[in-house]
């Protein structure tokens, strides 16, 4: 049996303060020494980290657990592990599920059922509006107060200006609360299924263009510089809203922006053979779209690399193309696909990438204070992600933990991979694995 | 070796498409004889899965499969299990099961035929799939072109008005039409154009008018009624104004002008009854070597590759 003592042995450390050869010593779940050459006690568990990279566990503000009520697709247990495996530590999961996430008792049953599983923290982020409709504020206050701080309708916009004021207002009372947008003028979308683009007019897949994303993203700027609230725009897709909230950050606006590793990644190319697989919300762009994305990724302009991990069962996906609902696995393998395709030719360095998968989401929502993203320091509590940044896999949508598998990245080869987490001093994946 | 047929891009080229129509012409010689069939393709099964309402489409192809001693079976969604709420997967799993050769099918969503391609061991054709492609529809409109200027059609001049941006027919039109060297305008109001054409072999215009004198052939799109309520053009009144071929607007086009349009024709919006019934018109020889030409599609997916006899 262990007696408490977690030794992460032979590797180096990365967090914001910078990177070092040392090891780790955890006790009692938290950071107990960090430094060269440490010596396990008798009965410690002891972590191979040689040629490893310890991090603090990453952090994916924008995630899709779809408990209470599609269950078939994804529970707060398979999205869990399926977050452990990708070096997550916490997670915050988006209100759209059935009944929404509008109301304290579907905060407080997501709450316990996280706690129940305790493979990572799972923070639920409330509606702004009662049931998602865009009409009548949720209960902001109640729902802040059982610890939400992240307040969004994401799978749809908040269109009506009137009620995106008034939230901004009424949110500015509760400190660290900021209002996340799903970024799609509704109506500029309507009857779309993918980027309207020279691949949609081809393809004669009615579009959803970028212009939907900017003009809100405009106006929200505007109201929040008005109202001094806080603004976060969830899963940014193009170059147009980069400008916008690069202009705004230099303003003085309160404002943060993530992307997901598919957007920084695929183009609306990959809709060409009709793959449901490639189909989300905002939809996957132009490369003008992805450079600007990496630019402003690597400019600070985008603050975190959320992944909007949605599940979907396979009957659901495995339709026509304009059948299918919106989204994709992610989890699971952002690090890896950031790893690949960023860090690998260079675009990132290794810190930069682990800072927007880490501490700076971390920061963006709150999870600073509790204990997640860093620093790797003595007295810290233990939420640590070991990275091995040589090994090579293969992606298989059907052996990824998620219990859907609608991944875009199937059949990809990755370099790099999480070899183990530790959630609050105790290995949540060990070599590779879940431990439970 | 043409797998499926759901897209022109499957013909394989000018030379691919040229020589279903050398094909077709065969077939329309076998339409003329006094019993107008052929044993090709005895023994073979070929499934109608139409999920959207078609008359003209849907009978072109049975005709064509019967006179190829085919045997058919329609699957359409108002009498199907369909309305019990069953998969398009569980659907064409079904038929699949019935060891069927080929499945045209017809669907409101683009690529819903290449998705039943991949589940089914049958050929697949698209007989219109959401906005996307009508490749049967742009072989029968290329033939029939070609029995009037052909052999050749480099260097011919074709308006293509209307709705192009919501039009499978257009799509599928413009594929081959530039394939077979024709020069191709678009033409119509912007909102109706598609929203990006990078890529395409095309002129655009909103300016009927203007292209009307130089053009050997104006192709007519059907304007779709259920388009006005989403603010694409103000009226009909203003759309027949500008893009209607009227009988005087027709007048201002060479004398050997030709006009098409896949049907079913809006009558006094798109094209004027009088311009329909002209001379001019192809409209219903299109219909007629619809017939040949998807005769030459099943036998060239289905048939032994022997003579027709």
């Amino acid at each position: 049996m262990s007696n408490g003592e977690v030794l992460i042995q032979g590797g180096r450390v990365l967090d914001a303060t910078g990177e070092r050869a040392a090891d780790v010593r955890v006790v009692d779940g938290a950071i107990a020494e960090v430094g060269p050459a440490l010596a396990p006690t008798t009965g410690a568990t002891v972590l191979d980290a040689e040629g490893c990279v310890t991090t603090p566990g990453l952090v994916d503000i924008q995630v899709h657990f779809r408990e209470p009520g599609r269950e078939d697709s994804e529970t707060i247990e398979t999205g869990s592990r399926a977050a452990a495996l990708g070096g997550c530590t916490a997670v915050v999961c988006m209100p759209n599920t059935d009944p929404p996430i509008d109301d304290a008792a579907v905060v407080q049953s997501v709450l316990d059922r996280a706690r129940a599983v305790g493979l990572c923290d799972v923070r639920p982020a409330g509606c702004i509006t009662k049931g998602r409709l865009g009409e009548e504020l949720a209960p902001l206050g109640e729902l802040y107060d059982l610890g939400v701080r992240v307040f969004t309708d994401d799978g749809d916009c908040v269109a009506d200006a009137l009620v995106m004021r008034h939230a901004f207002e009424y949110a500015a009372m509760l400190p660290g609360a900021l209002l996340a947008q799903h970024a799609e003028d509704p109506a500029l979308v309507r009857g779309g299924h993918m980027h309207e683009g020279a691949w949609s007019a081809r393809l004669g897949i009615p579009g959803r263009p970028a212009v939907a994303e900017s003009t809100i993203v405009a106006r929200d700027l505007q109201l929040a510089k008005r109202t001094g609230g806080r603004y976060h725009v969830l899963h940014l897709s193009c170059a147009a809203s980069a400008a916008l909230v690069r202009a705004a950050k230099a303003d003085g606006v309160r404002v943060t922006a993530e992307c997901t590793p598919q957007h920084l990644v695929l183009t609306d190319e990959a809709c060409a053979h009709f793959d449901p697989a490639f189909k989300m919300n905002p939809p996957l762009r132009e490369q003008a779209d992805v450079d600007a994305l990496r630019t402003a990724l690597v400019d600070g302009t985008i603050d975190a690399i959320a992944t909007d991990h949605a599940p979907h069962t396979h009957e659901s996906k495995d339709v026509p193309f304009e059948d299918a609902p919106p989204g994709m696995l992610g989890v699971e393998t952002a690090l890896a696909v950031v790893l690949t395709t960023l860090v690998e030719p260079g675009i990132l360095t290794l810190a930069q990438a682990i800072g927007a998968l880490s501490w700076r989401p971390a920061r963006v929502v709150g999870l600073d204070a509790v204990g997640h993203g860093g620093p790797i320091a003595a007295g810290s509590p233990a939420n640590l992600c070991v990275i091995d940044p040589a090994q090579t896999w293969s992606v298989d949508g059907a052996r990824l933990a998620s219990k859907s598998r609608n991944t875009p990245w199937d059949g990809w080869k990755l370099t790099g991979k999480v070899r183990h987490t530790i959630y609050r001093g105790l290995p949540t994946v060990r070599d590779n694995e879940p431990t439970r | 070796m043409m797998q499926h047929l759901l897209s022109v891009d499957d013909l394989g080229g000018r030379a691919g498409i040229e020589s279903m129509l050398d094909l077709t012409d065969s077939f329309l010689e076998v339409m003329q004889r006094d019993i107008p069939k052929v044993p090709a393709l005895r023994g073979k099964t070929v499934v109608s899965l139409f999920y959207e309402d078609s008359t003209r489409t849907r009978l072109s192809f049975e005709t064509a499969a019967k006179r190829l001693s085919a045997d058919t079976m329609t699957f359409s969604v108002s009498n199907s299990s369909v309305n019990k709420g069953e998969s398009l997967l569980d659907t064409v799993q079904t038929i699949d099961a019935m060891g069927v050769d080929a499945i045209v099918v017809r669907h409101a969503a683009a690529g819903a035929p290449h998705r039943v391609a991949s589940w089914s061991s049958a050929r697949v054709i698209n007989a219109g799939d959401g906005c996307h492609e009508h490749p049967t529809q742009a072989l029968l409109d290329a033939f029939t072109l070609r029995r009037h200027r052909g052999p050749s059609l480099d260097g011919c001049r074709i308006a293509i008005v209307g709705d192009v941006r919501h039009s499978r027919v257009a799509r599928s039109n413009v594929k081959a039409f530039h394939a077979l060297g024709c020069e191709l305008t678009l033409v119509g109001p912007p909102t109706l154009m598609p929203e990006r054409l990078d890529g395409w072999p095309v002129a655009v215009t909103s300016d009927l008018d203007h292209v009307l004198p130089d053009v050997d052939v104006v192709y007519l799109l059907r304007i779709q009624r259920e388009r006005l309520g989403q603010a694409l053009f103000p009226t009909l009144r203003e759309y027949a104004a500008r893009w209607g071929l009227s009988a005087e607007r027709a007048a201002r086009c060479k004398p050997d002008t030709l006009v098409m349009h896949p049907g079913p024709m809006n009558r006094g919006i798109e094209i004027s009854g009088e311009v329909a019934d002209s001379t001019r018109s192809l409209v219903t020889e299109q219909v007629g070597n619809g017939v040949a030409v998807r005769m030459a599609v099943l036998w060239a997916l289905l048939g032994s590759g022997g003579p027709i006899v």
